[in-house]
């Protein structure tokens, strides 16, 4: 990762909303398990994310941080314990998980637009097939969302005529376009070349600043910097260690967490 | 680098040798290139100059056209008059002579859907509406029976109508049956996922004509007396379960290339199975597919000619039993170059229908 290091905190101003931690968590994960087959990867995590706050988690590769938050969405199925977004548990209820799945955003690191779909159909699918909406409202609020991710003008292209950083930025506002309560990002831009990263920071970080919940997957520093309330790491399926994020790169607290900042800060 | 450099700046203007563009450009380095490939094409010449002249002249020169069977025997060409003179027969069979309007119309009229239909800018709920308006006044012409029109026995179905309906209702059906089964042997249902691995695979061990046996000789055993199914009807199903077992295979081979990411991405925006089959997974697989389903279907369009065997009267029946006229005996070869010649038009309409069909989907992506 070339790039995680050079972004450093005084490039990016600190995000100032806050949690709010008067209302009930969107995310409540306790004591729970996840097994690929005989592999245990994931080992009694707890999280509580409230409403409005913004984590990233890092941590060395295989380390499971993908599949903790695929698990959020149902994307994986956890084997013990207890998750509940938004007020609903998950089970193996399959209107349930369709019902989270609305409410939950996820950015892929590989995009996975839909490739015979325009960028506009793309954005409008969630909608109008998932929501109901009207054909027509659903084309405002996609056009009102690739404004905002400045990339409207692309509206009737197809995914494959775009760069990296305009297809992830799409990838955003087709999730967007669900009004998510919670967005999850999984590494969002480790597979982009390093002048395309600061684009998709940037949406995130206005996401970020118009309060919204986001758990991030990333090894950009820079970012959970300034925009992460809490920064977790993780190591073999394990949360080792939480804090916010000026305590965990300035005073970290187990070998593990200093030996994996000090690889990747160089 | 260096060399291409000087090529671009130096010597921008120059042209390759006349002998190496053009029509002699091209005549030296695909036919005279060398003494073997010399050798060679003096020797397809030759060959050549020996048969197309003959065959020119059998076809054409000393050919009947419109004769009797006896003028016919005293030419030398060919014999064309078996079919101009028994044409209703081959294309009718038996359908009775004076009603014959009825099926051409209703050829003609599916000859019209398609190619209307061909257009994907005309896809839609109206000719949706369009194709059963049209399937009901094509089953009214071929049966009879309402509107004053005089009732025709199934058992009278036969010639090029029979040929074109078990084919298109065969291909229609299989189709979206084989789409069905791929996603079943794909899906995470033990009971669905065997169910149709073992119809695919039986399906698959067995050749067409048992099942065309199986259909009219073993299958009526099993209903009860007093019961009976159509022939044509039983024809029909046993060619379309064959067709769409081989559909199923080769869309679940599309179902494959889809990545991963693709069916994850449908199912976060909260998508629920169907919707993302049919608007994410399936429009992209079946694409891929395009070429080796059309294979499938010509095949398909070509093997119902083996309904012969339990004695349904299709085009290749007609014509046999034109031929087994002891008065047009010997024709053969002028027979089934017209039916090989129906066969073809229908079968390259098919191929570049879908050579078409990828141009226009591929320029998306
Ligand atoms: N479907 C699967 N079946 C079996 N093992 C899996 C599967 N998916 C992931 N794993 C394993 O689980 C472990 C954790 O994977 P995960 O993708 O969550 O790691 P990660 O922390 O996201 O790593 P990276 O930084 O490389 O993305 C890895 O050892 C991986 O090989
Ligand atoms: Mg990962």
């Amino acid at each position: 990762m070339s790039s995680a290091g050079q972004i450093t905190a005084n490039d990016l101003k600190p995000v100032t909303t806050e949690p709010k931690s008067d209302e009930s968590p969107i995310i409540r994960i306790t004591g729970m398990h996840k097994w690929f087959g005989e592999f245990h990867v994931l080992s009694n995590i707890h999280l509580t994310v409230a409403r409005q706050e913004r984590i990233v988690i890092c941590g060395p590769s295989g380390s499971g941080k993908s599949t903790l938050i695929r698990c959020i969405n149902r994307l994986e199925e956890h084997q013990r314990g207890e998750i509940i977004v938004d007020e609903i548990k998950l089970t193996n209820d399959i209107k349930n998980i369709e019902k989270i799945r609305a409410e939950v955003g996820m950015v892929f690191q590989h995009f996975n637009l839909f490739p015979h779909l325009s960028i506009l159909e793309n954005l409008t699918l969630g909608p109008i097939w998932v929501r109901k909406t009207p054909k027509a409202e659903a084309e405002e609020t996609a056009m009102y969302y690739l404004e905002k991710v400045r990339i409207a003008e692309q509206a009737q292209k197809y995914p494959g005529q775009l760069s990296g950083g305009q297809q992830q930025r799409v990838a955003i506002a087709r999730s967007l376009c669900m009004k998510p309560r919670v967005m999850l990002f999984d590494e969002p831009t480790s597979a982009l070349d390093p002048e395309m990263v600061k684009e998709v920071l940037d949406v995130m970080i206005e996401l970020a600043e118009e309060g919204m919940t986001m758990i991030v997957v990333t090894h950009e520093m820079g970012f959970a910097k300034s925009v992460a309330h809490r920064v977790l790491f993780m190591d073999f399926g394990r949360i080792v260690e939480e804090n916010r994020p000026e305590e965990f790169f300035n005073n970290p607290q187990h070998e593990r967490t200093k030996l994996f900042l000090s690889q990747i800060l160089h | 680098m260096e060399k291409e450099k000087s090529i671009l700046s130096d010597e921008s203007n120059i042209r390759p040798p006349a002998t190496q563009v053009g029509v002699l450009g091209w005549t030296k380095k695909n036919l005279f290139d060398g003494p073997w490939n010399t050798a060679l094409t003096l020797l397809i010449l030759f060959f050549l100059w020996k048969v197309i002249p003959p065959l020119i002249n059998w076809f054409f020169i000393e050919s009947r056209w419109a004769s009797t069977s006896a003028e016919c025997y005293a030419a030398d060409g060919a014999c064309w008059s078996i079919i101009t003179y028994n044409i209703r027969f081959i294309i009718f069979g038996l359908f009775p002579p004076h009603l014959q309007w009825r099926p051409l119309t209703a050829m003609l009229l599916l000859a019209g859907m398609l190619f209307y239909s061909r257009d994907r800018r005309h896809w839609g709920k109206g000719l949706g509406y369009a194709w059963a308006v049209a399937l009901f006044v094509m089953g009214l012409l071929m049966k009879g029976g309402l509107f004053g029109l005089a009732p025709v026995e199934s058992t009278q179905w036969s010639g090029l109508p029979l040929t074109l309906m078990l084919s298109v209702f065969g291909m229609v059906a299989a189709y979206p049956l084989g789409v069905m089964l791929a996603l079943g042997r794909r899906s995470r249902m033990p009971a669905i996922k065997s169910l149709s691995v073992v119809y695919i695979e039986m399906i698959r061990g067995v050749p067409l004509i048992s099942l065309l046996f199986m259909s009219s000789v073993m299958f009526p055993l099993f209903l009860p007396e007093g019961i009976t199914i159509n022939k044509i009807l039983r024809a029909q199903v046993a060619i379309i379960l064959f067709t769409a077992a081989y559909i199923a295979e080769v869309v679940r081979g599309g179902l494959q290339a889809i990545s991963r990411g693709q069916y994850e991405a449908a199912e976060s925006l909260g998508l629920n199975y169907y919707q993302q089959m049919r608007l994410i997974i399936l429009p992209q697989a079946l694409k891929i597919v395009i070429p080796p389903t059309v294979g499938i279907l010509i095949s398909a369009f070509k093997d119902t000619s083996l309904v012969v065997i339990i004695a349904l009267y299709d085009l290749l029946k007609t014509t046999q039993s034109v031929l087994s006229n002891p008065k047009w005996m010997g024709f053969s070869a002028e027979a089934y170059i017209f039916i090989a010649l129906i066969y073809f038009i229908c079968c390259y309409a098919m191929a570049s229908y879908s050579r078409r069909l990828e141009r226009e989907l591929g320029a998306n992506t």
